[in-house]
């Protein structure tokens, strides 16, 4: 939380986006310490990671410091004030905090805790829960992400040619230590994905996770070699089917239900016996996401790269 | 007692607050979208410590173990973080656009140029 105090302070941006990095760290452990391992899988390689890489491309596009006027800060400070003590009020009414006779835990949950295992097989009841029972609404999510890395395709466009190597972030070459350590790292993340992937249902992990570390892999090979030979490996154009692939796979598995007579994503149709039927399912959806998320992550990455790479080309 | 019982709620809303601040006083359209991650995050708290539920641990399903926490807040904020960082990339992406046709990512600037354009 001082973090977040030190991010509104601080006024050059470079400083607030790397506290932002060590504030996502924080809230990561923070839900550990609140049981949501899952959560705290996602939130440490999403925010501490892409984000961060995110922001930072953004910086060096629009400059680093902002400017000291700022507009409304006194009543910008009276207007969050009464909010604040507005919504501390209302506190009053909400449930002790690890009440286990809190609303929240009595309707749906005890159900997902005692039939889950039951009806899908998976001890990891929110990776049953994500793909199976709230499989639509992943799947909504699913292409909500697609429609970002479109959105941001559109916005950004492709950006310099993609076969000239990048002398900007090839900077980078001459740090041996970072170049070799990262050598080696680079295996073992893409390995750590792939089990992400799949033990999703056994332990914490799942499609979205394994998207995350396997396009940060990605991300740190393009950073240290450069994006020229980063596109060389992963095709921009196969990255940009890639991610249209995996929504696709996801809608296709909900159709085949659909053929078979059962309702949309319903996975007992995939096979002779409901429980297979629900395995073949979820890993066939959690492979869609994963490979969506994934494709996106690295098309927004490229794209940002790419747009660095010509305004620095521009200005050299 | 029950003001320290739910120190959660606290820590939740001083955020949101620290967040919304963010985006009313600061001038700054990256500034503004750090305050919004960070007002963004206050919501993932408020869900997460919410499905906690005391002396319970991981919903994940072992028969050592029989208090679980409330696997749902986690299926919603899980997806709910990807989610938002496709919509923050964004976000940035219109940043980056609005520092090309403008030369400035400050909101007054870009308003005294539109003001000017009139």
């Amino acid at each position: 939380m001082a973090t977040a105090i030190a991010i509104a302070m601080s006024r050059d941006l470079f400083a607030s986006v790397m506290l932002t990095g060590i504030y996502s760290l924080l809230s990561a452990c923070f839900f550990v310490v609140m049981d949501a391992v899952d959560v705290a899988f996602t939130e440490a390689s999403v925010g501490a990671g892409i984000s961060t890489i995110l922001m930072l491309s953004t910086l060096t596009l629009t400059g680093q410091y902002e400017t000291p006027s700022r507009q409304n800060t006194k009543l910008g400070f009276v207007v969050v004030t009464i909010t604040g003590f507005l919504l501390m009020y209302g506190t009053g009414d909400m449930p002790m905090f690890g009440d286990p006779l809190a609303p929240v835990h009595q309707h749906l949950a005890p159900h997902f805790i005692h039939q889950s295992l039951g009806e899908t097989g998976m001890p990891n009841i929110v990776t049953s829960v994500l793909a199976s029972y709230r499989g639509f609404d992943t799947f909504g999510e699913t292409v909500v992400i697609f429609t970002a890395g479109i959105g941001v395709l559109a916005l950004l466009g492709l950006g310099g040619s993609p076969l000239e190597s990048s002398p900007p972030l090839a900077a980078m070459r001459q740090h041996k230590i970072l170049r070799v350590v990262s050598k080696v790292l680079i295996p073992p993340i893409l390995i750590f994905a792939l089990y992400v992937q799949f033990h999703g249902d056994y332990g914490p992990g799942g499609g979205f996770q394994a998207g995350v570390i396997f396009a940060a892999a990605i991300i740190l090979y393009a950073m240290l070699f450069g994006l020229g030979t980063a596109r060389q490996v992963i095709n921009q154009t196969f990255i940009q089917v890639l991610s249209a692939v995996g929504v696709l796979l996801y809608g296709s598995v909900g159709l085949v239900s659909l053929l078979n007579g059962k309702n949309f994503l319903d996975y007992s149709a995939l096979a002779e016996d409901a429980l297979h039927g629900q395995h073949y399912g979820i890993l066939l959806v959690e492979l869609g996401v994963g490979i969506t998320v994934t494709a996106v992550m690295v098309t927004i990455f490229f794209t940002f790269a790419g747009r660095v790479q010509t305004a620095q080309g521009g200005r050299a | 007692m029950s003001f320290l019982a739910q120190y959660n709620y606290w820590v939740v809303i001083l955020l949101m607050m620290i967040g919304f601040f963010i985006v009313i006083s600061h001038g700054n359209l990256v500034k503004k979208l750090i305050g919004l991650s960070i007002f963004q995050t206050s919501v993932f708290i408020l869900y997460i410590s919410m499905g906690k539920v005391r002396g319970g641990t991981a919903p994940i399903l072992d028969e050592a173990y029989d208090v679980y926490s409330n696997p749902l807040p986690h299926v919603l904020i899980l997806t709910a973080i990807v989610v938002g960082i496709a919509t923050t990339a964004v976000g940035l992406s219109l940043v980056v656009r609005i520092k090309e046709a403008y030369g400035t990512i400050e909101e007054s600037e870009i308003q005294r140029k539109d003001d000017e354009a009139c």
